[in-house]
């Protein structure tokens, strides 16, 4: 049953993902991203981690992709124009993203220490999830919210900044 | 439908998930697209417009909405709706999260910001009649606006639900054990759906009753309600929560 499962929704990230850079039109490739981000959630709690496949589903497909399509409708994007793509992504672009691929494949090959998730793992509760996150990963978990933080201000700054120059720099 | 018998009342739970009210809040969230994409795809600048601020009015609420259940989850110190019920169906109406929990402000600001999540006035600006002729569904008719309509009410009964779920004690009796429970589990089953469905009932009354009586805000000002207002406040109630609950 958790194989079906895992073959089925593989599929449809894996369909969804080509599906995106086909298409031309800005929101068909916005919805095929939701597909992705929705499969990959499933994939989630069939690994077991059932609060980062709904956190999966309330963040990145309830509300970063809304944001995108949002701006899409906003800024009325047309159609792209499709191009055979120029020779230097042929020549060098293709090598290099198998090159990247094969790197990081044999790097995480070969790394001692990971642990293994399998399918028939049985579900890691919210609450060991937060003892891990708010005692051994304090540090990391601390930083990350700080460079969030970080962005937040600057992006407020960014479009602050704009305003000032459009009203005469009060 | 396991329908529990020994202990707890029965019950008509299609199954116990751990993370209930997470499962809950992903699949409200991924509801924007369907009013966002039918304003975006009818072509019309109505129909755009009503998008718009459906999705703009749909992300703002969702943090304050959140937030505001928040509380009621650290008091339970569980997202699964089972248990939260339980934890606060001790002494009937005493314990309800909203009196005895202390949960008061979250239940103002869950209502708001289900009321703004709805689309339902005085929050409807999505398909102000007066501004966009009818919003997101200007182009749609027949069966094809019956469907919107379907969806809003069937959003509206989803937020009754989970208000009774999460701040009046759910499927329990109000007077507690002051009613002793019959040892009928066909009773005892039915005397549980009263309840709820009358809870759930109350709050639809309220939804009509705050349509008749209340004006459409002004969009400038419902953004300014939402992240200067509400945001705030359910932050407010967390940390008041969990101060509450470190110090008892």
């Amino acid at each position: 049953m958790h194989l079906i499962l895992f073959i089925v929704f593989a599929g449809f990230c894996l369909a969804g993902a080509i599906n995106l850079l086909l298409q031309s039109h800005p929101i068909n490739s916005a919805l095929s991203l939701i597909v992705v981000m929705v499969s990959l959630a499933v994939l989630y709690l069939l690994l077991g981690a059932e609060f980062l496949a709904a956190a999966q589903v309330i963040v990145y497909a309830g509300a970063i992709m809304v944001l995108f399509t949002f701006v899409i409708m906003l800024l009325n994007a047309s159609r792209e124009e499709r191009t055979l793509g120029s020779r230097a992504a042929l020549r060098v672009g293709f090598p290099a993203v198998v090159a990247i691929l094969a790197i990081i494949a044999t790097v995480i090959l070969h790394t001692q220490g990971l642990g293994v998730a399998r399918l028939s793992d049985g579900i890691t509760s919210t609450e060991e999830l937060s003892a891990v996150l708010f005692t051994k990963l304090l540090l990391p978990f601390e930083v990350t919210s700080v460079l969030i933080l970080i962005a937040i201000l600057g992006a407020v700054a960014l479009a602050g900044h704009d305003e000032r120059e459009r009203t005469g720099g009060k | 439908m396991p329908v529990s018998i020994a202990g707890s009342p029965p019950l008509f739970q299609i199954a116990n998930v751990n993370i209930g009210l997470l499962v809950i809040l992903a699949v409200t969230s991924i509801g924007v697209y369907g009013i966002a994409l039918a304003g975006w795809s009818s072509n019309s600048k109505y129909s755009l417009l009503g998008a718009l601020r459906s999705s703009a009015q749909l992300v703002s609420y969702e943090l304050a909405l959140g937030l505001s259940l928040v509380g009621v989850v650290l008091r339970a110190g569980s997202l699964n709706l089972r248990v939260i019920v339980e934890q606060q169906a001790t002494q009937g109406m005493l314990t309800w999260n909203i009196f005895g929990g202390g949960q008061i402000f979250a239940f103002f600001i869950y209502l708001m910001a289900a009321y703004a999540e709805t689309n339902r006035s005085p929050f409807d600006l999505p398909e102000a009649e007066s501004e966009l002729t009818g919003g997101y569904h200007t182009e749609y008719s027949s069966m094809k606006f019956a469907m919107f309509f379907m969806a809003e009410y069937a959003n509206m009964i989803t937020v009754g639900c989970v208000a009774t779920l999460l701040f009046f004690g759910g499927w329990t009796s109000p007077f507690g054990d002051l009613i002793p429970p019959f040892e009928n589990v066909f009773f005892d089953a039915g005397l549980s759906l009263f309840w709820f469905v009358l809870k759930v009932f109350a709050f639809l009354f309220l939804y009509v009753w705050v349509r008749g009586t209340l004006p459409r805000f002004r969009y400038d000002q419902l953004m300014n309600f939402g992240w200067r207002w509400l945001m705030p406040l359910a932050i407010l109630n967390i940390v008041a929560t969990s101060l509450w609950l470190a110090y008892r």
